[in-house]
């Protein structure tokens, strides 16, 4: 009696929470006039129409912003998974003067808020030329290939504590060096962290919104997310169809990572408290 | 078992190597052998820590004592001493009012959120069939929640003809046009963070699952009814996934600005209800380019986070249990 109580509050509760997913995706295919009157979940006709208006809504389409989008994405995840991986396997692996020092700043930056940076390095990088320069993602990514994810670093240590010390010293007895001991030990065996730190940082960089709004100006360089706002502008009847159209497309690509990598997604935020 | 003792919210300073794993005295003669590669590895953190953190903060904390708008050289900003802080402390209400609102923001919804993470967390627990679905189902939101395209999904949810007020219009209730309303416009975004209860959610789970069985046994033995079991068991036991989780939310909660700048459409309106710091930071620094004035609410930002978690790690001490009772 108390497990089917238990099932039916869950199942309730799962509801609740699902419920505005369910409607995004319902809302999307709906005509304008039945945005307007069919309060219902699903629409009566099925209408596709609200994809390719949405698509086409502004001067630049939207096949351009998830370009951009899946660019920046993907960089940062070469960039952090590369240097993440050569900070941690310092920090976590190789003895070196000031190692504890450089340790605890690298803790310090964790608790750093990204907001606060940005203004610092907004000023840096216009002072370099980067914002709105030839290629306006420079202030984007170059921090990305600099290990200043410092949450993935943290995460790459984490992991790197727990392949055995045994395998580097049998290779050290045999002569190899901390850089070979790096690539074919540590390498390897750091596969799994490497690929949560991947997916992890693909999806916040797809989901970020708040530094691409700040360094992107110019609409044919827009990202998703900065473009889904322009239509906040635009508040006629007929523009959320197409606006839902085109958010519920943009969380696509989130959604296929979290059904392919449910299990890994949930173990990752179990390693060090990471967030969604 | 190093995920179960990060779930558990320790995070060694003295930072984790190859020292503390050995015996004392192991090799150490040759303890610094590895300088060089050391720090070749360590160069691009090194790199991005001085160039992309360290200089532009330093850079930053000079330009909040000047008059620095962007536009003209950065030799050209005059120095003003403390004006802006002056400023902003005493002749701009705006700002105080943005300190009210994240702090309303962040002392409703974050323990919401926890609540709502244990709660359900305690729900799965005792669930055997299943789980796993449900879980990621659960979490779900967290990775979706703070994006644009889900505040827009949730500011039209709670529009004034959004599908909020149609379920209540069948109770035939009238609800208020949420999202326009200053009343109530904040709330629609704690709202939102709530409902991105799965993360910590998770690892609450993981927390429960470490407390042993004997625990519960030895309890119902004593007679301790459920909620003694709770109260005596599960929340000392859970003390430091608690409190992992609390600090997490709390920096996260001071810095929600997605969701504001969508309903506000980047305005923090409607009549500034929604106005949290980071969205009146980047309004004044990236709108009304006053980029002194804005290093300088950056500053006292920073350090208002850093006091606040020190303030949380000092509190903690009263209330997080290790059972293993190592000093911490």
């Amino acid at each position: 009696m108390r497990g089917r109580l238990r099932l039916l509050a869950l199942i309730l509760i799962l509801l609740v929470v699902l419920y505005p997913l369910i409607w995004m995706v319902g809302t999307s295919f709906k005509s304008p006039e039945e945005i307007a009157s069919n309060i219902g979940l699903l629409p009566e006709t099925f209408t596709p129409g609200n994809f390719s208006s949405g698509w086409q809504k502004f001067d630049v389409n939207f096949g351009r912003f998830f370009l951009n989008s899946a660019m920046v994405s993907g960089l940062t995840v070469l960039g952090n998974t590369i240097s993440c991986l050569l900070a941690a396997y310092a920090f976590g692996r190789l003895r070196f003067r000031m190692r504890k020092f450089w340790f605890s700043i690298m803790i310090a930056t964790l608790l750093l808020p990204g907001h606060v940076l940005i203004i610092p390095q907004y000023i840096l990088f216009r002072n370099l030329g980067w914002v709105g320069g030839d290629w306006p993602y420079l202030p984007l990514l170059v921090p990305q290939f600099l290990a200043t994810e410092a949450f993935f670093v943290f995460l790459m240590v984490q992991f790197m504590r727990g392949i055995p010390r045994e395998l580097d010293e049998a290779a050290k007895i045999d002569g190899a060096s901390p850089y070979s001991i790096f690539q074919h030990v540590i390498l390897p065996l750091s596969r799994p962290a490497l690929v949560t730190t991947a997916i992890f940082s693909f999806i916040w960089t797809w989901n970020d919104f708040f530094r691409q709004l700040v360094f992107l100006s110019e609409l044919e360089d827009y990202t998703a997310p900065v473009a889904l706002t322009l239509f906040i502008d635009s508040t006629s009847e007929s523009s959320v169809g197409p606006m839902f159209a085109m958010s519920l497309l943009s969380l696509v690509p989130v959604f296929l990572f979290f059904v392919a990598f449910q299990r890994m997604l949930v173990e990752g935020i179990n390693t060090s408290g990471l967030k969604g | 078992m190093t995920t179960v003792r990060t779930a558990q919210g320790r995070i060694d300073p003295a930072g984790p190597g190859p020292a503390d794993q050995q015996g004392p005295g192991h090799r150490r003669g040759k303890r610094h052998s590895e300088n060089l590669p050391g720090y070749l590895f360590l160069s691009p953190w090194l790199i991005g820590l001085l160039a992309i953190t360290a200089v532009p903060m330093l850079l930053s904390l000079y330009l909040s004592f000047t008059d620095y708008d962007v536009l003209t050289p950065l030799s050209e900003a005059n120095w003003v001493g403390w004006d802006n802080y002056r400023q902003m402390f005493t002749e701009d209400p705006t700002y105080w009012h943005a300190v009210q609102v994240t702090l309303t923001f962040a002392l409703v919804a974050v323990p919401l959120k926890l609540a709502a993470a244990l709660g359900v967390a305690l729900l799965l627990n005792r669930a055997m069939r299943g789980i796993g679905v449900f879980r990621g189902l659960f979490y779900l939101p967290s990775l979706l929640g703070g994006s644009v395209a889900l505040a827009i999904v949730w500011v039209s949810m709670f529009n004034r003809d959004g599908a909020f007020n149609s379920f209540l219009g069948l109770f035939g209730i009238e609800g208020a046009p949420w999202v326009n309303d200053p009343r109530w416009a904040l709330e629609t975004l704690m709202l939102l963070a709530i409902w991105q209860f799965g993360a910590p959610m998770v690892i609450f789970l993981a927390g429960l699952k470490q407390v042993p069985t004997e625990l519960y046994e030895a309890a119902s033995v004593d007679g301790a009814g459920r909620w003694r079991q709770f109260r005596n068991v599960t929340l000392p036991m859970l003390s430091p996934v608690i409190f992992f989780n609390l600090v997490l939310e709390t920096i996260n909660g001071f810095q929600g600005f997605t969701s504001a700048f969508v309903l506000s459409n980047g305005t923090g309106g409607p009549v500034d209800s929604t106005l949290m710091y980071t969205l009146n930071l980047y309004i004044k620094g990236f709108v009304e380019l006053d980029m002194g004035y804005a290093s300088a609410m950056a500053w006292v930002f920073l350090l208002a986070i850093g006091l606040i978690t020190v303030v949380l790690f000092r509190t903690g001490r009263f209330w997080v249990h290790y059972s293993d009772a190592e000093e911490h």
